[in-house]
């Protein structure tokens, strides 16, 4: 069949041009001088304190909005109340900000000229161009990532099995860790590694909150840029390739989770048949 | 749904269930400290402004051409990645070849990729010293370091978006309804374009949506590769930047205000698509 061949062969040249060759660019550049000089560029301290920095900020913002998740979901999915269209899509919001905004808005809460500025100044607080604003424009670009993931699930699942253990006697605790938690497991865990994939890249949000100090208030993205206009492209690469990686796992994780997802589905579908599977 | 929440009295408590209140409050506080304050505050300081000044700063000229830059390559891109997109969607739920796991798996790379990577990635290939740039400069062709650079970078992360929204909604397809136009004589291309198109154009039409709002609000992947030449290849957010470099946040407030403003546009014309296609698929099932 020509039609199906030429079909094929153009999404593979596609993908191939867009995906497979940016992708391999990354190793290939950071390897260009070999693996001693790739070494060095990750063992040299600035490179090592944008690491930490970056697992430190996705450390917190990861967890708070894994909790804002599960109870954004709950709220929504198992009850019925007024705007909760408008809610949901409140929730959405984050994402067709561009991160730009989304960094400058914490400048004029927190920054100088804004909101707080004089009375953080007054105490000595320091939350732009620190470690704490940078936390927050993470927080806030990632915002929707697991609620997203959790809200249809929980929707799909119904309130059955919830309130056959609340007639059993099950505390609301209980329920959700013994009956709701196993159901959506799978899903949560998506929702967490694409939250912690954006959390650890992203670039413009917490560039414009960061202030650019080495060694201090840069992440591995912004290190990134650091080197790579100071032409030092296999140090830039070999930081890149770093995150490359991560990205590689995160669709690793991802393709497992969602292959057990659906197989929990089906299950789910066979014990009880008059349930729609979606 | 199910007959018994069909014919259940519509004020009927619903709210059987344990923690609405404590879940929903904490949803919204959260909310309101983390989004809806902070985005007040850009409201809010561009009230300080006076009309003219305010006019003044987002009506400049070399803000006007980040506009025109911004929005028609996010809105070229979005085409491009409508037309692939639908390809790769295609191929991938309706044919079976070697490596089918891998490449789906891959559309998902510029969601998980961070966008610097991306976009020292794609300059260094495109750069004219690069691997593709190499065999293109002496054709006189230059994809990076000007505005084909951000298109290229556009289409790069806005690729996931048409290929999710219209993939499910393929595997939905029923084969019942291909069988029968094919059996009343229908060509290939008339059952695609009379059967198939119409069932897939609300889910294609929210991806390009998605595509395009993403486009617009980027920042990391499209700086590398732009060149950033004011009037020529500077794209919005970047003026944003640039203003806040030299301090002046009344200027970036501006322009972020009307960025923020397509931002909503783009939101609620998503939302009402989406509730198209829900409407759509409700009623064919």
């Amino acid at each position: 069949m020509w039609l199906r061949r030429t079909l094929i062969g153009i999404a593979l040249v596609f993908v191939g041009l867009f995906l497979v060759l940016p992708l391999a660019a990354v190793f290939t550049e950071a390897l260009r001088k070999g693996f001693d000089a790739f070494y060095e560029a990750l063992k040299e301290p600035d490179a090592w304190s944008a690491i930490k920095l970056t697992f430190l900020i996705t450390v917190i913002a990861v967890p708070l909005n894994l909790v804002f998740g599960v109870c954004a979901a709950w709220a929504i999915a198992k009850f019925e109340f007024r705007g909760k269209a408008f809610l949901t899509t409140l929730v959405d919001l984050p994402f067709s900000v561009s991160p730009v905004v989304a960094g400058l808005i914490y400048v004029l809460v927190f920054g100088a000229q804004g909101w707080f500025g004089p009375w953080l100044q007054a105490n000595d607080i320091k939350i732009i161009f620190a470690v704490p604003g940078m936390v927050l424009a993470t927080v806030f670009v990632t915002f929707p990532f697991i609620a997203r993931e959790l809200i249809p699930l929980m929707q799909a699942q119904g309130n059955e099995e919830e309130q056959a253990a609340m007639v059993l006697g099950a505390s609301g605790l209980q329920i959700f860790w013994r009956v709701t938690l196993p159901n959506i497991k799978w899903g949560l865990l998506y929702g967490v590694i694409l939250c912690n994939a954006r959390a650890m890249g992203e670039f413009g949000a917490v560039s414009v909150v960061s202030g650019h100090i080495r060694g201090q208030t840069n992440t591995m993205p912004l290190h990134v840029e650091i080197l790579y206009n100071e032409y030092q492209s296999v140090a830039a690469f070999a930081v890149a390739s770093l995150l490359a990686l991560l990205a590689l796992v995160t669709l690793v994780i991802k393709s497992v989770v969602e292959w057990k997802q659906q197989r929990l589905m089906a299950e789910l579908a066979a014990l009880s048949p008059e349930r729609p599977v979606v | 749904m199910s007959s018994l929440t069909l014919f259940a009295p519509r004020h009927q408590p619903a709210r059987v269930l344990p923690g609405f209140e404590i879940t929903l409050g904490f949803t919204i506080a959260y909310l309101s400290l983390i989004v809806l304050i902070p985005l007040s505050a850009l409201v809010f300081k561009t009230l300080n402004l006076t009309w003219e000044q305010f006019w003044q700063a987002v009506t400049a000229p070399r803000v006007v051409a980040s506009y025109k830059l911004t929005f028609g390559a996010s809105f070229t891109a979005a085409l491009v990645n409508a037309f692939f997109g639908l390809l790769l969607a295609w191929v991938l739920v309706r044919y079976q070849f070697f490596g089918k796991k891998i490449v789906d798996a891959l559309v998902d790379l510029p969601f998980a990729l961070p966008t610097a990577v991306a976009g020292i990635s794609l300059t260094a290939l495109l750069a004219g010293n690069g691997w593709i740039g190499q065999y293109l400069e002496p054709l006189g062709i230059q994809l990076a370091f000007n505005r084909n650079g951000v298109l290229i970078a556009l289409i790069f992360i806005g690729l996931p978006f048409v290929v999710r929204t219209v993939q499910p909604i393929l595997e939905d397809v029923e084969k019942e309804l291909e069988e029968a136009a094919t059996c009343l004589g229908a060509t290939r291309w008339q059952t695609f374009s009379r059967v198939i198109f119409p069932t897939l154009a609300p889910a294609l039409l929210t991806g390009f949506a998605m595509a395009f709002a993403r486009a617009i609000g980027e920042y990391g992947s499209v700086i590398f590769i732009a060149g950033n030449m004011p009037m020529v290849s500077e794209i919005t957010p970047l003026i944003i930047i640039s203003k806040l470099e030299q301090y002046d946040y009344a200027g970036a407030t501006a322009v972020a205000l009307v960025m923020l403003c397509a931002a909503f546009v783009m939101l609620l014309l998503i939302n009402g698509l989406q509730a198209w296609q829900r409407s759509r698929s409700g009623a064919s099932s």
